[in-house]
Parts: structure tokens; sequence; C-alpha cells
């Protein structure tokens, strides 16, 4: 069996749990510095990257083979494609 | 090969399920980053209303559940049951403190007077009421998803007290932590589009 391969150590655990807080305390940090509309991207570029976080490691995604990695890339294309569709139709209304 | 457990296909059944899931989520970002972007001042108001404070807490607290599940499936890989169950009763408890907090959250919210059809959300301003019923159906959707996760992990917890779940088979453990951390994961977006857009 292929397992140990893909367990993460406590120490590794340990250390994103650390790193998804301190981005915890920058969003709440960012959200006091009133820049407009950038606000709201850099909130959801941090999102993602604990996004990112969680997935690959509390996930195991790496490890999960490549059937999981590519239908989970195909369902947030498909989840692109239909926030881009339903801006460009509200935008166009 | 028989009587060996297919981990691909247990694993991919399980994505499967989380990618419908992301969807049914995500149509509701849509929905609110559609109205956040018509009436953006009354969200911003809107926002200020919601407790950052409940808010920071709960993401806290989903985060530290989420390594304590991922902690769990090292330990019963190292073959470590009593932390494995130590590790699951704090998701748990985790869990618990959550919903405990939301209860107190909402109940406030409830208590001024604004819920679903309150005559303040109706005589006030329409996208303020649109606001507060996206943030009802957002969290508590949200909610009764870290119901259904919570027993998922008692089950997990279960099966590991009764050695069901060892290092050769944990599959069940595996999904219902897949499961736990998507919880997380819709929170850490959930976080920001509601509490930080001030």
């Amino acid at each position: 069996m292929e397992q140990a391969s893909h367990i993460f150590s406590y120490k590794t655990l340990g250390l994103v749990l650390g790193a998804l807080l301190i981005l915890t305390g920058v969003t709440v940090g960012a959200s006091y510095i009133d820049l407009g509309w950038i606000n709201v991207w850099i909130a959801l570029v941090i999102a993602s990257t604990k996004a990112s976080l969680v997935l690959v490691v509390f996930m195991h995604m790496k490890s999960a083979g490549k059937s999981v990695v590519v239908s989970f890339l195909s369902t947030v294309f498909f989840l692109a494609v239909m926030i881009g569709f339903i801006f460009w139709d509200v935008a166009f209304r | 090969m028989p009587g060996k457990p297919d981990q691909t296909g247990n694993k991919l059944g399980m994505w499967l399920f989380l990618y419908t899931e992301i969807i049914l989520f995500g149509a509701l970002f849509v929905l609110y980053a559609v109205y956040f972007s018509w009436y953006t001042q009354d969200f911003i108001l809107g926002a200020k209303v919601l407790d950052l404070g409940f808010g920071v807490i709960n993401t806290i607290i989903l985060l530290v559940s989420s390594f304590l599940v991922a902690a769990s499936i090292t330990a019963v890989q190292k073959n470590q049951r009593n932390i494995a169950l130590a590790a699951l009763a704090g998701a748990l408890v985790c869990g618990a403190v959550f919903l405990v907090n939301k209860y107190f959250e909402w109940g406030h919210k409830i208590e001024t007077g604004i819920y679903p059809g309150s005559e303040k959300l109706l005589d006030g301003p329409a996208p303020q009421n649109l606001f507060f019923g996206l943030y009802y159906v957002v969290t508590g959707l949200h909610g009764i998803h870290i119901v259904i996760g919570m027993v998922l992990l008692a089950v997990s917890f279960g099966l590991v007290f009764c050695r069901k779940i060892t290092a050769a088979n944990d599959a069940v453990l595996d999904n219902c932590g897949l499961y736990w951390h998507l919880v997380d994961l819709i929170w850490i977006f959930i976080f920001p589009l509601f509490y930080l857009v001030v």
C-alpha cells in the first residue's frame, strides 16, 4: 500500500494551522484599511490562499490521485464560468 | 484484488459529492456577489450590524477543528488510537461551541428585530432586507452542514473506538474528514463576504 507517504506529521499540520490563523488576522486587519473596491479582492485572495492550504494539506489533495485533482479543477473552472457568465449577463442588462 | 478496499474509488466518490456542495454554495455566493455589486453601500451598512467578534472566534474554532480532524487521520495512520480519539472529541467540541456561538449571534439579531420577514427589515431599505435574507440562508445552510459534519465525526469517533477504523482501513474517517474540511472551506469564504465588507 502507498500509505505512510501521504500522511502529514503533526508538526506540518500545526504549521499550516498557524499560517491559517495568521492569514485570518491579516484579512481582519486589512478590512480596517479603506482601499475602496480593492478591499474585496484582498479578502478574496486571502480566502483563496487559506482554502488552498486546507485543500492541499488537510484534505490530502496532493496524494488523492489525478482523478481527484482534475475533477476538482474542473469544478472550479465550472464555478468560474458560472460566475463569469452571470456577471456578464448582469453587466449588459 | 478481492478484499482490499478501493481507496481511489472511495475517495473519488466523496469528492464528487463535495463538488455538488461547492456548486450549491457557489450559487449562493454568486447571488450575494451580484447584489453586493448593485447595492454596495447597503450591504456595507448591513455588514456593520454583524458582530465581527463572533465571526473571528468562529473562524478560529473551525480552523482548529479542521486541524484536529487532520491530526486524527495522522494518528490513526501511526496507530495512536488515543490521540485520534482525543482529536476527534476536540473537533466535536469545536463544532458544538461554533453552534452555541451561532445561537447567541442569531438570538441577538432576532431580539433587535432583524430576522426574515420582520417589520424592521420589511419597512427598511429593500437591499438591507436582501443582505440579511442572504445572511440567514447562507449561515443557516452552513449551520446545518456543521450539524451533519458533527454526526459524521461522532460516527468516526465510535468506529475508531471500536477499532473498526484502523491504519489499513481508514476510508470512513478520511471521507468524514473531507466533509468537515469542506464545511471549514465554505466558512473561509462566508467570513470575509459577510463580516469583512465594512
